[in-house]
C-alpha cells in the first residue's frame, strides 16, 4: 500500500463539492499551505471547513473565502480576518463559532470512536441553545457532538511514507486531532522521510491514521504578529 | 487612576508560587511582566504551551512557536508542546490555578460578555467559554466605562454571556472589586479615585463598606 503521492493537487483528488473538511493550524501557525492553496486552484465549492480560525484575508483560509469556496466555517475565533467578517455580517458565508476546547473534543471524539460528551463550556450560552443539557455533580454541562467530516487537512514537521508524523512547537495544536478524525487524513509536511528514520518514541501521530502523505514545498509560515522582546 | 500596565501590575500581585496562570490577550497578557521575582509562575498558552517564556530576540523568532494571541514568543527550560485537546483538558479539569481575561460587561453577578457584539463584530468565543466554565480563580482585567462613559459593570448583561457566575474578581482603572453574592464589593481604590467617582461608573450593585484601601505598588 502506497500512501505517498507527489504533490497537493494529486492529494485532493476525490474532495467535491459540498464536502466537509477540517483544517489543522492555530492562527497561520500550523496550517497545512499547500493543500489549502490546491484547493483554491481546484475551484471546489460549497464547502464546510472545520478549523479554529479562518486565516487572515490573503492567507491560509482567507484565500478560500476570497474566492468564494466556502459555505459554512465552523470556528472558535475569527477575528483576524476582515472579508470573513464581511461575508458573515452580509449572510454570505455560515458560521458556527464554538468554544475552542470543544472544538478539540470534537475533533478528539471522532477519532476516538466516541460520538459525543458532555462539556460545561457554553452553557447558558447561544452555544447551547438546541443541545442537551445534563446535571453531573451538582454542574450543569451540555452535550456535543463528535464532527462528521469528510476530509482531514493537517500540517506536520516529519512523517515518513508510512504516514507516521511528528509536529513542531505549537505548529501541533489540532492537527494531531484532525488527522484522527477524517474519513480520509492528507497529511502534508515538511520533511518525508523511510520508514525508520523517525523513533517511535516520538511520533505524535500513528501512521494508522493518515491515509494521504506527501512533501510539501515552498512554506511560507507567515508570522501574523511578529513580537520581540 | 490606573493605567493598563498598572492594572495588570495590581493583578500580578494575586499571583502564588507554583501557580499554573492562563492569561488572556490584551490587558492580561501584560501580567506576564509584573511576575514577582522571587516566585515560580508557569503560564499556559491553550494553543498548546506550558512554560511560555518571553517574547524572541530577532534571531530567536520561530513562525512555528506563538502563543495564544499568535505574538511569536519563546519556551524556557521545562517547557512543554501539546495539542489542543490535551491543552483544553488541562483547563477543564481545573489544573490552571488562575485565568485573567479581558472583558465587554460582568455582572454583579459574575457573568461575562466578551465574545460578540450582535451584528456588528463577531470574532468568537475562542477559549474563554471553556476557561470561564471549568477554572475557579477568574480575574476580570477591564476599563471600568467603555468609550462613550458608559459603565461595563452593570446589572444585567446587555451583551451575549460568556459565562454564568464565574468572575471572581474584578481589576479597572478605577477600582479593585470583588463579587460576592451581594454584588461588587469595594476592596481598593486606585490612587486619586474616590468611592463617588466608583459608584457613579458602576451600574450594578455595588457594595461600600469596612476597610477601603489605596492601590499602591
Amino acid at each position: 500500500m502506497n500512501k505517498v503521492v507527489q504533490n497537493a493537487a494529486e492529494a485532493i483528488a476525490g474532495i467535491t463539492d459540498g464536502m466537509t473538511l477540517m483544517l489543522g493550524g492555530f492562527g497561520l501557525c500550523g496550517i497545512p499551505e499547500n493543500t489549502i492553496n490546491a484547493l483554491v486552484k481546484s475551484g471546489v465549492k460549497n464547502l464546510t471547513c472545520i478549523s479554529n480560525n479562518a486565516g487572515v484575508d490573503d492567507f491560509g483560509i482567507g484565500l478560500l473565502l476570497q474566492s468564494k469556496q466556502v459555505k459554512k466555517m465552523i470556528s472558535s475565533y475569527v477575528g483576524e480576518n476582515a472579508e470573513f467578517e464581511r461575508q458573515l455580517l452580509s449572510g454570505e458565508l455560515e458560521v458556527e463559532l464554538l468554544p475552542q476546547g470543544t472544538l478539540a473534543e470534537r475533533c478528539r471524539a471522532a477519532g476516538a470512536g466516541i460520538p459525543a460528551f458532555f462539556t460545561p463550556a457554553g452553557y447558558g450560552t447561544e452555544v447551547a441553545e438546541g443541545k442537551e443539557v445534563r446535571e453531573f455533580n451538582g454542574k450543569q454541562y451540555i452535550m456535543e457532538k463528535a464532527f462528521e467530516s469528510d476530509y482531514a487537512l493537517v500540517k506536520a514537521w516529519k512523517g515518513d511514507t508510512d504516514g507516521n508524523l511528528i509536529f513542531k512547537a505549537t505548529a501541533r495544536n489540532f492537527n494531531p486531532l484532525m488527522a484522527m478524525a477524517g474519513k480520509i487524513t492528507i497529511a502534508e509536511v515538511e520533511e518525508l522521510v523511510q520508514p525508520g528514520e523517525l523513533d517511535p518514541n516520538f511520533i505524535h501521530t500513528p501512521s494508522i491514521f493518515v491515509n494521504r502523505i506527501f512533501q510539501g514545498t515552498d512554506y511560507e509560515k507567515r508570522i501574523e504578529q511578529r513580537t520581540i522582546r | 487612576m490606573l493605567t493598563k500596565e498598572q492594572i495588570a501590575q495590581r493583578i500580578a500581585k494575586e499571583l502564588k508560587d507554583g501557580y499554573y496562570v492562563n492569561l488572556g490577550i490584551g490587558i492580561p497578557t501584560l501580567v506576564a511582566n509584573f511576575v514577582p521575582s522571587d516566585i515560580d509562575v508557569t503560564l499556559q498558552s491553550e494553543n498548546g504551551l506550558l512554560g511560555m517564556g518571553p517574547f524572541p530576540s530577532e534571531e530567536e523568532i520561530d513562525a512555528d512557536l506563538i502563543n495564544a494571541g499568535k505574538q511569536t514568543v519563546t519556551t524556557l527550560p521545562g517547557s512543554v508542546f501539546f495539542d489542543s485537546a490535551t491543552s483544553f483538558a488541562m483547563i477543564r479539569s481545573g489544573r490552571v490555578d488562575l485565568t485573567v481575561l479581558g472583558a465587554m460587561e460582568v455582572n454583579d453577578k459574575g457573568d461575562i460578555a466578551n465574545w460578540k457584539i450582535p451584528g456588528k463584530m463577531v470574532k468568537g468565543m475562542g477559549g474563554a467559554m471553556d476557561l470561564v466554565a471549568s477554572a475557579q480563580n477568574i480575574i476580570v482585567a477591564m476599563q471600568h466605562t467603555n468609550r462613550a462613559g458608559e459603565s461595563k459593570l452593570l446589572k444585567e448583561l446587555s451583551l451575549p454571556v460568556t459565562g454564568l457566575g464565574c468572575v471572581k474578581k474584578v481589576v479597572t482603572n478605577l477600582c479593585v472589586m470583588d463579587i460576592t453574592e451581594r454584588g461588587f464589593e469595594l476592596r481598593e481604590l486606585a490612587p486619586g479615585v474616590s468611592v463617588e467617582e466608583v459608584k457613579a461608573a458602576t451600574a450594578g450593585t455595588l457594595i461600600v463598606e469596612g476597610e477601603i484601601t489605596v492601590i499602591s505598588f
